[in-house]
C-alpha cells in the first residue's frame, strides 16, 4: 500500500441530545467539563475508540484491518505464552537487539493492524524503535457553548439482593442516577502527517476508512447512556505538500460556529440553532478544503 | 548566536510530565528543554544537526488543571509478535482493554505560550554538503509556512501546540505580569542522554521575569 502524500488537518462537529458523550472517572461520571469556561470535553482517547470500533465492525478482521486495542474480550494468553517463542530471549523486555528483526517485527504490526498503523502504539519499554508514531493525532473535543450537566434521578422495580428486599419489606425499588447534558455541539481537531504515514505505510484507502469511521461511527455506538449523538460537520483540509501550505490554527480559525439567530443568550437545543461557516477567503494557496459532511 | 532561532508556541493545554511524579502525571511548570528540541525537531531535523535550546520565555501565568482518563496498562511484547508472525495470524494477538484498564489522572498546564530561543550545532554525521545556512533556510521556510513533519505538540501528542517563527529583529512578546520577579522552578528535566544509554540529566531552572536561561548540555550545570 503506498502511503498518503498530503498532509491533512481536520474540524470535527459531533453533537449530542440528552446524553452524557464521555464520563469523567473523577466526577462520578459526569460529563467531562472544563472547569474554566464549563465547555463539555470529550477526550481523543475517546474519539479514537470509537474510531476502532467502527472500523472493526466494518472489516471484520479482515487481513490487514485487525484491531490492537479491543475492548470486552478474554485478555489474550499469547502474551505469557509468547515466552516459548523461539526467536526472542523472554527476559529481554526490549526490543530485539538485532535491528533487522526489530523492523520486521514493527513493520508487520503495521502491516496488520488498523489502529497501529493509523494511530501508533508502544511496543516494548526502553529502545525508541520499539515505539510506533501513528499518523493521526486528535486533539479534545470542547464544545461550542457551555454545557449544564443534568443529574436524572431513576427508579429500577427491582432489587439485586433478598437483604435489600428484606429491608425494604417488599418494595423492592431501587434509585439510580444518570448524567446526561441536554445538548451540546463538540468541536474536535485533528492532524494528519504524511511523513509518518510514509513511516507506518498509512494509505489512501485507510484515510477514507478513518474518514468513514468519523462519519458513521456513532450510528454503531448506541447506548443508555450516549443519548442521541451524531457526526454534524467533517471539513477537511489537504494541503498540496506533504509538509503542509499553512499552518493548521489558521486553518481552523477558518471555520467559525455561531449561534445561527444571532440570540446569544438562548440556551442551544439543537444543531440548528448553529451556524457553521468557512471563510474560504482565509484559507491560503494550495489547500483544499473539502466538506464530506 | 547569530544562527539563532526563535519560535513563538502556544497551546491549549500542555503536560511536561515529571519523571518523578509519571504514572498520575504530574506535570512541569513550564517547557522542558527536551520537549522544546522535539517540537523544532517535528518541523526540522536531520541527523547532520542536534537542536540546542538556549533560553525558554513564559508569556502565560502558570494555571493547572486535571484530568482523569481510562487508559491501558500492557505493551506489545515482542515475542509475541514474532510468534504471530510465524504463526501469519493476528488471532489472539490484541490487547483487550477492560482487562488491562488504568484510571490515571493527570495534572496539566492551561492555556501556554512560549518563545523558545535555540541554535543548532552540526553532529558528526554531516556530511559535505550539510552546511549551517542551509539548515536554517528550510527551518524559517517551514516554521514561516506553517509546514511540519509532524503537528508538534505540548508535550503529549493530545495537546497540539500551535507555533509561529519569530523573524530577527522581531520584537519579543512581553511576559504575563505574574511572572515578574524571580522563581526557582527546581530541578527540571534538561534532557535524555541517548548516547548514555538514555541517561536523564537535570539542571536547576530558574525564572527570571518569565525568562529561562537554559544551561549547555555538557556544562556543570547540567547533572545526571
Amino acid at each position: 500500500m503506498t502511503a498518503i502524500a498530503h498532509r491533512y488537518e481536520f474540524v470535527y462537529l459531533f453533537d449530542i441530545t440528552n446524553g452524557n458523550p464521555n464520563g469523567d472517572p473523577d466526577a462520578g461520571n459526569l460529563p467531562r467539563l472544563d472547569p474554566e469556561t464549563n465547555r463539555g470535553l470529550v477526550t481523543d482517547v475517546c474519539l479514537k475508540r470509537k474510531v476502532r470500533n467502527f472500523v472493526s465492525l466494518d472489516k471484520e478482521g479482515a487481513a490487514g484491518y485487525a484491531i490492537y486495542m479491543q475492548e470486552k474480550e478474554i485478555l489474550n494468553n499469547q502474551h505469557r505464552k509468547a515466552y516459548d517463542a523461539i526467536d526472542v530471549k523472554p527476559e529481554d523486555k526490549k526490543l530485539p537487539r538485532d535491528k533487522d528483526k526489530a523492523r520486521e517485527i514493527t513493520a508487520w504490526m503495521c502491516a496488520n493492524f488498523f489502529d497501529i498503523r493509523s494511530f501508533g502504539a508502544v511496543m516494548t519499554t526502553g529502545v525508541n524503535a520499539g515505539q510506533v508514531r501513528g499518523p493521526i493525532q486528535m486533539a479534545f473535543a470542547t464544545s461550542i457553548d457551555p454545557v449544564v450537566p443534568l443529574e436524572i434521578s431513576i427508579t429500577r422495580m427491582a432489587v439485586t439482593t433478598e437483604k435489600e428486599a428484606e429491608a425494604q419489606s417488599g418494595d423492592n425499588r431501587t434509585m439510580g442516577r444518570k448524567h446526561i447534558i441536554p445538548y451540546g455541539l463538540y468541536r474536535a481537531h485533528g492532524f494528519i502527517s504524511a511523513k509518518l504515514a510514509e513511516r507506518t505505510g498509512f494509505s489512501n484507502e485507510d484515510l477514507d476508512l478513518f474518514w468513514r469511521a468519523l462519519i458513521n461511527m456513532f450510528e454503531h455506538d448506541r447506548s443508555a447512556a450516549r443519548g442521541e449523538m451524531a457526526a454534524r460537520k467533517l471539513i477537511v483540509f489537504e494541503h498540496e505538500s506533504a509538509m503542509g501550505n499553512a499552518p493548521a490554527h489558521v486553518l481552523f480559525d477558518a471555520v467559525k460556529v455561531q449561534p445561527a439567530r444571532g440570540d446569544e443568550a438562548a440556551a442551544p437545543r439543537a444543531y440548528a440553532d448553529y451556524e457553521v461557516s468557512i471563510d474560504r477567503a482565509a484559507i491560503p494557496a494550495g489547500v483544499t478544503v473539502r466538506e464530506l459532511i | 548566536m547569530g544562527y539563532g532561532v526563535r519560535l513563538k508556541l502556544s497551546g491549549e493545554r500542555a503536560c511536561f510530565t515529571r519523571p518523578e511524579m509519571k504514572v498520575e502525571r504530574v506535570s512541569y511548570d513550564v517547557i522542558t528543554p527536551s520537549a522544546a528540541r522535539g517540537i523544532l525537531s517535528a518541523i526540522h531535523w536531520k541527523p547532520a544537526i542536534a537542536w540546542r535550546i538556549d533560553r525558554i520565555h513564559v508569556l502565560n501565568p502558570i494555571r493547572f488543571e486535571s484530568i482523569r482518563r481510562n487508559e491501558v496498562g500492557g505493551k506489545i511484547s515482542p515475542a509475541s509478535v514474532a510468534k504471530a508472525i510465524k504463526a501469519k495470524s493476528t488471532a489472539g494477538l490484541a490487547n483487550y482493554v477492560d482487562e488491562d484498564r488504568q484510571q490515571r489522572a493527570a495534572t496539566i498546564l492551561r492555556d501556554v505560550a512560549y518563545v523558545i530561543e535555540a541554535h543548532f550545532d552540526l553532529t558528526a554525521q554531516a556530511g559535505a554538503d550539510d552546511s549551517v545556512g542551509k539548515h536554517l533556510d528550510i527551518f524559517n521556510r517551514r516554521a514561516r509556512k506553517g509546514q511540519c513533519f509532524q503537528m508538534p505538540c505540548m508535550g503529549v501528542r493530545e495537546f497540539p501546540a500551535d507555533f509561529s517563527l519569530l523573524e530577527e529583529g522581531a520584537p519579543l512578546p512581553g511576559a504575563h505580569d505574574s511572572l515578574r520577579g524571580e522563581r526557582d522552578l527546581g530541578w527540571m528535566l534538561h534532557d535524555i542522554d541517548f548516547e548514555r544509554n538514555m541517561t536523564p540529566r537535570f539542571f536547576r531552572a530558574q525564572m527570571v521575569d518569565g525568562v529561562i536561561d537554559v544551561p549547555p548540555w555538557h556544562s556543570e550545570e547540567v547533572r545526571a
